[in-house]
């Protein structure tokens, strides 16, 4: 009985952070671009500086017609914003938010995170083919080829934390965790954020998407609440992306002072840090070029991804 | 700084935080009134009685959007056995401002000082026939023309 309240209360918990952070993440893009490129960004929606501004789009969303094309796999088609959307609620799930306060700890959290956050670019591709548009196909094959060249050096980053704490599980890794870790493995961190940025498709890696040149990408077809669950899963996939730095490479729940108290407080500020900085290069970076886009991941990011973890491997190997 | 490398991605990200210290630029309209000049050119309007109907405004306005009718009148001699003489009495007066392109011309070419800039610019319509202005409401305009600026005192005396 107490294990299916604790399940229940859990359930409820992390649906709760499902939808409110991608929100305030949302409005936290609202507010800092416009103040970013001098404007006010909304500010009518809820009276107080436009603070329901994305609650009255999610009205409005609700409201619009829900479009199949004809020559769309309608089946297909319908599915593929839950398969883009349900798997970063899973990664949810494992990703402790102070000592003890995590909904399911597994012994392989990382493995398991690494794996499902993968899927979600299934509901990406998904997308692309079922819409039976050139542009969708074209951004669907855009977001693939970026799937095979950033998956690589994200899972080696991640790999390089792994390694030197000799654990799989997320708890583990916070609890080994060590400030000058922040030095060690500062390339991994590096290589960590900007793969995780490019694997949820953020400008300036957005190619499959490219609005100037392939009219919306994957999502052209999409509208109403399909595409607001499209568009949800690009913000909860940030917020997945800067938990998962956090955890991975800031130390989660330890702080400078009262970790064990203040724990979730820590990883919350943490995840808000690095959604601001995802917002930050979105505006202040263009988009890459498709081969750019290569480039990077394959002469810049996996080698020095690689070298990081033969770097890791030494100084574990000589330390223990 | 852009020598390093990186040093342009920095920089991107330094002009991008220091934009988002500064003010932002969005006048907010409806809600506040912006400060305009006091000479801005919102509308022209009116002074009716300083009007000849001379059509001098009509004639070079360059889309024809200023209408004007007119008809003679006889007045009687100022002075006994004097001669009649007639005027020009203005019955119609009237500024399309959906075809006024703002350029001017008619208040520069007016002799007698009967057209003039007023800075309101708020009298957007639902019906565009709403846009042609008549005289009472052109005279309205001239309300808050500014006062014209002091002459020099340096300058030529008359």
């Amino acid at each position: 009985m107490s294990d299916a309240v604790m399940i229940g209360i859990k359930v409820v918990c992390v649906l709760a952070a499902f939808l409110t952070l991608p929100l305030l993440v949302g409005q936290l893009e609202h507010k800092a671009m416009a103040h970013m490129q001098g404007r006010l960004g909304p500010m009518y929606a809820g009276g107080f500086h436009g603070w329901a501004q994305l609650m009255a789009d999610g009205v409005k969303f609700l409201q619009k017609e829900a479009v199949v094309p004809a020559a769309a796999d309608a089946r297909v088609f319908r599915l593929a914003p839950a398969v883009a959307l349900i798997p970063y609620l899973l990664v949810l799930v494992v990703i402790p938010l102070g000592p003890g306060t995590v909904a399911e700890a597994l012994d392989a959290g990382l493995f398991f995170a690494l794996a499902v956050t993968g899927v979600g670019v299934v509901g990406m591709l998904m997308a692309a083919w079922a819409s039976a548009n050139k542009y969708s196909l074209l951004g669907g094959l855009r977001g693939a080829a970026q799937l095979l060249a950033y998956e690589l050096p994200f899972v080696l980053a991640a790999a390089s934390v792994a390694m030197a704490a000799g654990t799989l599980s997320l708890v583990g890794i916070v609890e080994a965790w060590n400030p000058w870790w922040l030095l060690w493995q500062a390339p991994a961190m590096v290589i960590f954020f900007v793969a995780g940025m490019a694997e949820i498709r953020r400008p300036p890696f957005d190619m499959p998407l490219a609005d100037s040149e392939l009219v919306f990408g994957y999502l052209t077809e999409y509208g109403g609440l399909r595409f607001a669950f499209m568009l949800l899963a690009e913000y909860v996939g940030i917020v997945v992306v800067c938990a998962l730095t956090t955890v991975l490479f800031l130390g989660g729940w330890r702080g400078p002072f009262l970790s064990d108290e203040l724990g979730p407080l820590w990883t919350i500020l943490k995840i808000f840090a690095l959604s601001f900085v995802v917002i930050w290069a979105r505006v202040a970076y263009p988009r890459l070029r498709e081969d750019q886009l290569q480039r990077l991941a394959w002469q810049g990011l996996v080698p020095i991804a690689l070298g990081q973890l033969v770097l890791t491997g030494a100084v574990v190997a000589v330390t223990s | 700084m852009t020598d390093l490398p990186g040093g342009g991605l920095a920089r991107g990200l330094l002009i991008t935080l220091r934009t988002m210290g500064r003010k932002t630029g969005t006048q907010q309209y409806p809600d506040v009134q912006p400060e305009l000049p006091p000479r801005s050119r919102g509308v022209i309007g009116l002074l009716e009685e300083n009007c000849t109907v001379c059509m001098l405004c009509a004639r070079e306005c360059p889309d024809w959007c200023i209408y004007i009718d007119s008809h003679k009148e006889t007045q009687a001699p100022a002075v006994e056995g004097g001669r009649e003489r007639q005027r020009n009495v203005l019955d119609r007066f009237a500024i399309d401002f959906s075809l006024c392109m703002y350029c001017g011309i008619c208040v520069d070419v007016c002799p007698f000082d009967a057209l003039f800039w007023a800075p309101e610019f708020e009298y957007s319509e639902y019906d565009i026939r709403e846009m042609t202005h008549e005289k009472d409401r052109l005279a309205e305009w001239t309300r808050t023309t500014p006062a014209p600026p002091a002459h020099d005192p340096n300058g030529a005396a008359d």
